[in-house]
């Protein structure tokens, strides 16, 4: 039996539909990261598990227990919030403190605690402050340990590195991360960046329009995307029109280039038009044809874009557009402008999905 | 430089005095009880009737209650809003703002009507009052902590709070009152200062506060009236001077809400 369960929950504002048919198992100590566009109700079901927000339909359990209709504060689920929410009038200890001292514990046992978490968060100067004087992100860490205070069943946190400047963020991130898997607790993260997604979490639920995408461990979620959406959303994606040449084969056409996928395409007829993606990072320039069986696509460099460790090429093949990139190397030569230049490709970089899904999800 | 500077002073100046010169002219006056020079007179008067210190202290106590009960009715009210009814705010500052509108003359009749006969016989209780006072302190006391709530993130708070495990009682107590300390005192002083010079509720209803003998004295004194004038301009400032004390330091920024 898994830690925490989310049962079919449904949540519906009026006429519209938040969150449909919503299902979860988390494992003790799992790290989950809701991950998807504003609006797709991400937040509406951390907010259901956190009793903010009713579900309309469905059932959630924390350790085998059903909590749907428990109060928000009888739940031991410790919160995070994108806005560090600290209370104003209260010092940096009086905040950790704050759920210590409702529960009813003695000044001694919560100074102790108090003393422990500061440290934790790596705070351990800062107990006098006031919220204020403090920065965004020691704020959040402020927020983190109070919530952390409690001992909560479940650690729920709500887009909280969103407010803070990039390199924080990832500071930050990193340091959640050691403290999460040191305390061991069960955590529900949510954010609309797939980075922070991919980098923390053990598993991912994409969602989109209050739709359950797609659920795996990052690796399953950016190499084999289960929708276009999840495909499209998560990482960089080079969209090519393509057209059916020999399903059984599966052999395909691009701007009178031949290439192949890995399997036969069993939906597509022949000479019907489709759409594949490719992940800018499965391509490379070809140096020698060394016959194995990779695909090809010869094309002009239209825009070289220097990032640093990474050099992104977009290529032109007539009436499709490609991103790839390649690893900076001080000793190589960059491609230039207007250059003509044949990457390739294994079989298997091939994602295929009908032309329809595609758009719909752009 | 020189001719930017002089228009600006200029307005200032005509500013100062159209404020200045009657009190100062009013102060000259309360002096002048002796004849042929200056003297306090009038003050000492004013401070030694008995009547003063009884009219004034039972206003002030009126005063207080009013506050009590008016902070408990509202701050609830306007938290409860705030975070599960934010539809529901232009109403209740339509409803909040009709002692704007009806009189107290008219308020005052309607609560006679009603409370002089069973089953609310309430007329002989100065409880009548000070329900009277609640209603006229309505539209001081919503816009004070309606403006308070707004500078504060109150859904975010309530929620973090609700995690930590707090009740409702613990939430408004020890999280929403003490972030509203400058407003509440906004609304608490501006209150104080309507109580303190009501006069039609209590005539009609009759009881012996500050507003009723300000009339009497007014009517009956030459020089007491401006001495009473002036005591109750410093009480004012010291008001104003108290909110601005207190909002110091303060995370939500200290405005005083400059109706009265």
């Amino acid at each position: 039996m898994a830690f925490l369960e989310l049962e079919n929950i449904r949540k519906s504002f009026g006429a519209t539909a938040a969150v449909e048919l919503f299902n979860l198992q988390a494992e003790q100590g799992e790290f989950v990261t809701f991950l998807g566009p504003s609006g797709c109700g991400k937040t509406t079901t951390l907010r259901m598990i956190a009793g903010f927000e009713q579900p309309t339909a469905g059932e959630i359990r924390v350790a085998g227990l059903n909590i749907t209709h428990q109060p928000p504060n009888q739940r031991q689920i410790g919160m995070v919030f994108q806005s560090y929410a600290l209370f104003p009038n209260m010092t940096v200890a009086d905040n950790i403190g704050f759920g210590l001292k409702v529960a009813g514990k003695t000044l001694a046992e919560i100074k102790g605690r108090v003393e422990e978490m500061l440290r934790l968060v790596d705070l351990p100067t800062l107990g006098k402050r006031y919220p204020h004087q403090l920065s965004g992100g020691q704020q959040q860490r402020v927020a983190l340990a109070r919530a952390l205070a409690i001992e909560p069943r479940l650690l729920l946190l709500d887009e909280p590195l969103s407010a803070l400047d990039a390199k924080i963020r990832i500071s930050l991130r990193n340091e959640l991360r050691a403290i999460q898997r040191r305390l061991g607790i069960t955590t529900i993260y949510v954010t609309h960046d797939q980075e922070e997604a991919l980098s923390l979490s053990d598993r991912i639920v994409v969602m989109n329009a209050g739709q359950v995408e797609q659920i795996g461990p990052p690796f399953e979620i950016y190499n084999f995307p289960a929708t276009p959406f999840v495909a499209r959303f998560v990482g960089t994606l080079n969209v090519l029109q393509a057209r059916v040449v020999d399903q059984t084969q599966g052999h395909l056409e691009i701007n009178g280039q031949p290439i192949y996928t890995a399997k036969s395409l069993s939906n597509a007829k022949n000479g019907e038009r489709l759409s594949v993606a490719v992940r800018p990072e499965m391509i490379g320039v070809i140096q020698a044809d060394d016959g194995t069986a990779h695909n090809q696509l010869h094309g002009t460099v239209e825009d070289v874009m220097f990032l640093g460790a990474v050099v992104r090429v977009r290529l032109s093949l007539s009436e499709n557009t490609l991103f790839f990139d390649t690893f900076n190397n001080p000793h190589l030569e960059m491609p230039r402008l207007g250059q003509s230049l044949t990457v390739r490709f294994p079989r298997e970089a091939v994602l295929m999905f009908d032309a329809d899904s595609l758009s719909r999800s752009l | 430089m020189k001719k930017q500077r002089f228009w600006p002073l200029m307005m200032i100046l005509l500013g100062a005095f159209y404020f200045l010169i009657p009190l100062y002219a009013t102060f000259e006056f309360s002096l002048r009880e002796r004849r042929g020079e200056y003297s306090f007179d009038a003050y000492g008067n004013v401070l030694g009737d008995p009547q003063f210190r009884d009219s004034f202290v039972y206003s002030v106590l009126l005063a207080l209650a009013t506050i009590v009960v008016s902070l408990l009715l509202i701050v609830p009210t306007a938290f409860w809003v705030h975070l599960k009814l934010p539809r529901l705010r232009p109403v209740i500052e339509f409803i909040t703002l009709l002692p704007f509108v009806v009189p107290p003359i008219v308020l005052v009749f309607g609560l006679i009507r009603i409370y002089s006969r069973p089953p609310f016989v309430l007329v002989s209780s100065p409880a009548l009052l000070v329900a009277g006072y609640v209603v006229l302190s309505f539209p001081y006391m919503y816009r004070a902590v309606d403006t308070g709530l707004r500078a504060i993130d109150v859904r975010s708070l309530t929620e973090a709070a609700q995690s930590l495990g707090a009740g409702w009682l613990t939430i408004l107590l020890h999280v929403i009152f003490p972030n509203l300390r400058v407003s509440l005192l906004n609304g608490a002083f501006l209150t104080f200062a309507i109580v303190l010079g009501e006069f039609t509720m209590a005539t009609m209803l009759n009881w012996p506060t500050f507003g009723p003998y300000l009339a009497l004295v007014g009517q009956n004194r030459a020089y007491e009236p401006a001495a009473l004038a002036i005591l109750s301009f410093g009480l004012t400032w010291i008001c104003v001077g108290l909110i601005q004390l207190f909002s110091r330091g303060s995370p939500e920024q200290g405005q005083l809400a400059g109706t009265h």
